[in-house]
Parts: C-alpha cells; structure tokens; sequence
C-alpha cells in the first residue's frame, strides 16, 4: 500500500471537511426551523393548513435530492422575480444553492421526525396536564416539547448524519467539499479507489461523532433510563 | 333535592359541584341521561355501576375533559358557560375552565404521572406554573404531601421507578397540593395489583377523614360501604338510586343495587 499518497490525499481531503460541515450545520438549522412550521401546519386544525404540509412533504420526500439541487442551481435564475429579488446575490453562488436544496430537503423529513415525535407523548399525560388547568403554551412548554424532543432526538440524529452524507452531493455544482476535493484529485491521478476509500473514512469518522454526540445528549435529556 | 349533611356536621349553603340534568352523547351512543347531582362541601361521594354506565363520562364531564351535551352545571358557585357551535356544544370561556381545573383535583385510574419529570417535579409542577405560586413555599408543601403519602423517601426518582401503588399515591399528593375544593377519584385502585390496593385507600380513607370533598368512582365495596357519606348508583347514564351507604348496603332498597353488590361480593 502507497502509505505516502494515502496520508497526502487524507491531507488534501481535511481541507474540505469545514466546508462540508458548514454546509451539514447550516442546512440542519434552517432545515429545522422550516421543519417546526411545516409540523406546526401539519398539526394545524385547519384542513388547508394540513394539505399544503403534506404537499410540500411529499414534494420533497419524493423527489431525488440531486434533482432538487439541480432545480435551485441551474433553475432559479431563469424566474425573472427571482433575479429581481433580494435573494439573488445568494441564489448566484452554488454554496447558498446547495444549502438551500438541502434545507428544504431535509425540512421535509425533519417535520415528519418532529410530528411523530409529538404524537408519541401519551395522550393520557397531556389530560393529566389538562385537568390540572394547563392549556396553550405552557401545556406545551411544560409538558408536550419536553417529551417529544426525548422521542425525537435519536431520529432527529439519523436525519443529521443522513444531510451530512448528502452533502457529497453539492460538489455536483462546483463545491469543494470533502467530496468534491475527492473528485478533483482522481482526475488528475486516476487513483479513485484509494481517493475515494480515503473519502469514505473521512464521512465515516464526521458520522461516529455525530452519532456519539446525538448518544449522550440522549442519555442527558432521559435519566430515568440511566438507571 | 335535599342538602346532606356533611361529614362535619356543617350544612353549606351551596354546592361544591352541582350537575342538573347532565346529558352526554356520542353520535347515536346516548351515554348520560340526565344525571342530577350536588355535591355539598365535606362530603364524600361513591359513585357506583357496571361498567360501561357511564361514570368515568360523568367524572369527566365535572372536569369538563368531555364537554356535556345538555344539561347545566355549576362548579364552586360558578356556572359553566357553553356556547354552541352547530349542534355542538363548546367551552364558552377556556380561562374560566382553567381556573375550575386547578380547583377541581383529578386522579385517574392510569396515574398519569408525567414521565420526564421526578416525583417531586410531578408534584410541584401544577402550583408553580399553573398558579403561579413561590416555588420555595410550594416546594415545602409537597414535601410534606409526599411525607403524608409516605413517599418522601422517593422525590427524586422518575415514575417508571415506581410500583402503580406508589404511582398513585404520587399522583394523589399531585392533586392536593393544588389545594383543589373538591377530589375526583376515576377507579384509582383498578389499575393495581391486590396487594398495593390497601396503601391507595387507607391514603383516601386518610382525606376523607380531614373533611375533604371527595367523589370517587370505584368497585371498592367495603370502602364505599365505610367511607364515603353518600352512594351514587348509575345505570345505563342515569342515577338509579342514592343515599346513605347504612341504607343501600342494608339492602331491600333496589334490586338492581342489591344484584350488582352480590355480583361485585361474590366476585371479591
Ligand atoms: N370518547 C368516546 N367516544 C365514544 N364512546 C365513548 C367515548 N367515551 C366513552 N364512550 C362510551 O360511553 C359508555 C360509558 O363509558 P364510561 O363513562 O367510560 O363508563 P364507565 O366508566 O362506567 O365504565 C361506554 O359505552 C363507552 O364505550
Ligand atoms: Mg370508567
């Protein structure tokens, strides 16, 4: 094995992983905001509320992500409003493209996490809450979202190390991330076992620590299991 | 009907709970009848029938968990304000039926403890946030609530930690640190084991010593018999037939009473 060229093209590699992880935190953030409103209209009482969440989480749940990528990339800057509008010295460079396709990709299954995760909270409890006099905010603030972010942390997780291997996939529009580098590199070498295995285990290593971290923030929010 | 003597000897002017001509339906299920009832402060009311008569509707509906379908209903000399939406009938005024809650404690057959929190948290949780009361008084009072229910020793564990006789004497000191004017009981024991029956009701025995307010629905026949001041039978959404426990358990008052405690006898 060519120890030599491997440590290289890890060295190379590394110098991707910021990019990659800022394009990881950012989407999951503004994933995650969106994520709560789509939720919030999927549990609204209104029929129309409920129909545009379900549309919107069909939309993306349903299309490849790549596809979406592409839409945001090479799309957007045919809308004339859009080339109009404040958004478009974002929409021009690929970075913010990328985040956008992925936020709202994973916004989509951020909600449908957060919405089971609401609906896991025993009903009984909540009627616990309510013949108490709790209602509105505080029933939620004191007894439904604790709950709920203990039943939706370890998915929420998965949805996390999911968007951060979906990543890769923004080098597709020029970014230069772990994978992007990884490409790059095999072009000019034509060594794309070795690259992309070293690829491979950069994603992996990113993955057991978020992995590791979403672990004991669980075992923080849930101490009754502990013992 | 007329006012009961309370278990002090005091008669008050006016209900804790008045319910008159209490209906409850479900699609075509009419699941009360018209249930009339007024209970008086001090008095400690049983509440019996199969299963399926409706009481835990009736329980319910005292809480407004269910919104009534007709009938009027006062609670602590307040009168219940509906609205119509439709046919339906809604909560007029949501504060107002929060204030009533925290007034009116509930215990339910499935102790309903919140699970992420200890037992202490589940205690102090309605004075401080629903009432808004000084945490350091309130953490005080359920202290000695827990004291009182002989869990002090168990105020930082998490329910699951607990047996359902625990659980439920958890939830009983739950209620009563809200100071409510009147105790809701659903079947408390039900849900447990025979041998962690006992703990629950010698607790309620202990209440309803102290002169509080207290309607319990449950199959407990010899503490219906000796505790409570006043039995209520239901049958099929209605009150067959009420009054004294000495009366009723006498028997030769109702048949259908009579049936249903030798079956419950026979059983137990
Ligand atoms: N939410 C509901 N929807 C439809 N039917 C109900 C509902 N709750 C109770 N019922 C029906 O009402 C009847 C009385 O129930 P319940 O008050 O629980 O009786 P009990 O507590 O005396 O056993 C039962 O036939 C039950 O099936
Ligand atoms: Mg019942």
């Amino acid at each position: 094995m060519d120890w030599p060229f491997l440590f290289a093209t890890a060295k190379t590699l590394l110098t991707g992983v910021p990019l990659t992880l800022r394009l990881a935190a950012t989407s999951l953030c503004a994933g995650f905001v969106l994520a709560v409103g789509i939720a919030a209209l999927a549990g609204s009482r209104f029929a129309p509320a409920r129909w545009i969440a379900a549309l919107y989480v069909m939309l993306f749940q349903g299309t490849p992500l790549l596809v979406q990528i592409f839409i945001v990339y090479y799309g957007f800057g045919q809308i004339d409003f859009l080339r109009a509008s404040f958004a478009w010295p974002f929409l021009q460079q690929a970075y913010w493209c990328a985040v956008l396709a992925l936020s709202l990709n994973t916004s989509a299954y951020g909600a449908e996490i957060i919405r089971g995760a609401i609906a896991a909270v025993p009903a009984r409890e909540i009627e616990a809450a309510r013949a108490m006099g709790m209602s509105g905010l505080l029933l939620r603030r004191r007894i439904i979202w604790p709950q709920a972010l203990q039943y939706g942390l370890a998915n929420y997780g998965n949805e996390a190390i999911l968007l951060l291997k979906a990543t890769s996939l923004a080098s597709v529009i020029t970014l230069m991330d772990v994978t992007g580098l990884a490409y790059r590199l095999v072009s000019k070498t034509y060594r794309s076992e070795e690259i992309f295995t070293v690829a491979g285990l950069i994603y992996l290593a990113l993955t057991f620590v978020i992995a590791t971290g979403v672990h004991l923030l669980e075992r923080r929010l849930t101490p009754c299991r502990q013992v | 009907m007329e006012p009961i003597q309370s278990a002090t000897g005091a008669l008050s002017a006016s209900p804790v709970i008045s319910a008159t001509g209490l209906t409850k339906r479900y699609d075509a299920l009419d699941v009360l009848r018209g249930v009339d009832l007024d209970a008086h402060e001090g008095e400690v009311i049983s509440i019996l029938g199969a299963s399926g008569s409706g009481k835990s509707t009736f329980l319910r509906c005292l809480n407004l968990l269910e919104v009534p379908s007709g009938g009027a209903f006062n609670v602590l000399g307040e009168d219940v304000r509906f609205r119509m939406k439709g046919a339906e009938r809604q909560i007029a005024d949501a504060r107002q039926v929060n204030r009533l809650r925290s007034q009116v404690g509930m215990v339910f057959q499935n102790f309903c403890l919140w699970n992420h929190r200890t037992v202490l948290q589940n205690v102090m949780e309605g004075p401080v946030h629903v009432q808004g009361r000084n945490r350091h008084e309130v953490r005080e009072e359920a202290e000695k609530a827990l004291d009182r229910v002989g869990l002090l020793n168990r105020a930082d564990y998490y329910p699951s930690q607990l047996s359902g006789g625990q659980q439920q004497r958890v939830a009983i000191a739950r209620a009563i640190v809200m100071r409510p004017r009147v105790l809701l009981f659903d079947e408390p024991t039900s849900a447990l084991d025979p041998e962690l029956v006992g703990e629950v009701l010698k607790v309620m025995q202990g209440l309803a010593a102290e002169g509080r307010t207290m309607l319990i629905v449950t199959h407990e026949m010899a503490f219906a018999r000796d505790v409570s001041s006043r039995v209520v039978f239901l049958e099929k959404g209605t009150v067959r037939v009420q009054g004294a426990p000495q009366d009723l358990f006498k028997g030769g008052m109702d048949e259908r009473f009579d049936r249903f405690v030798s079956h419950f006898s026979r059983q137990g």
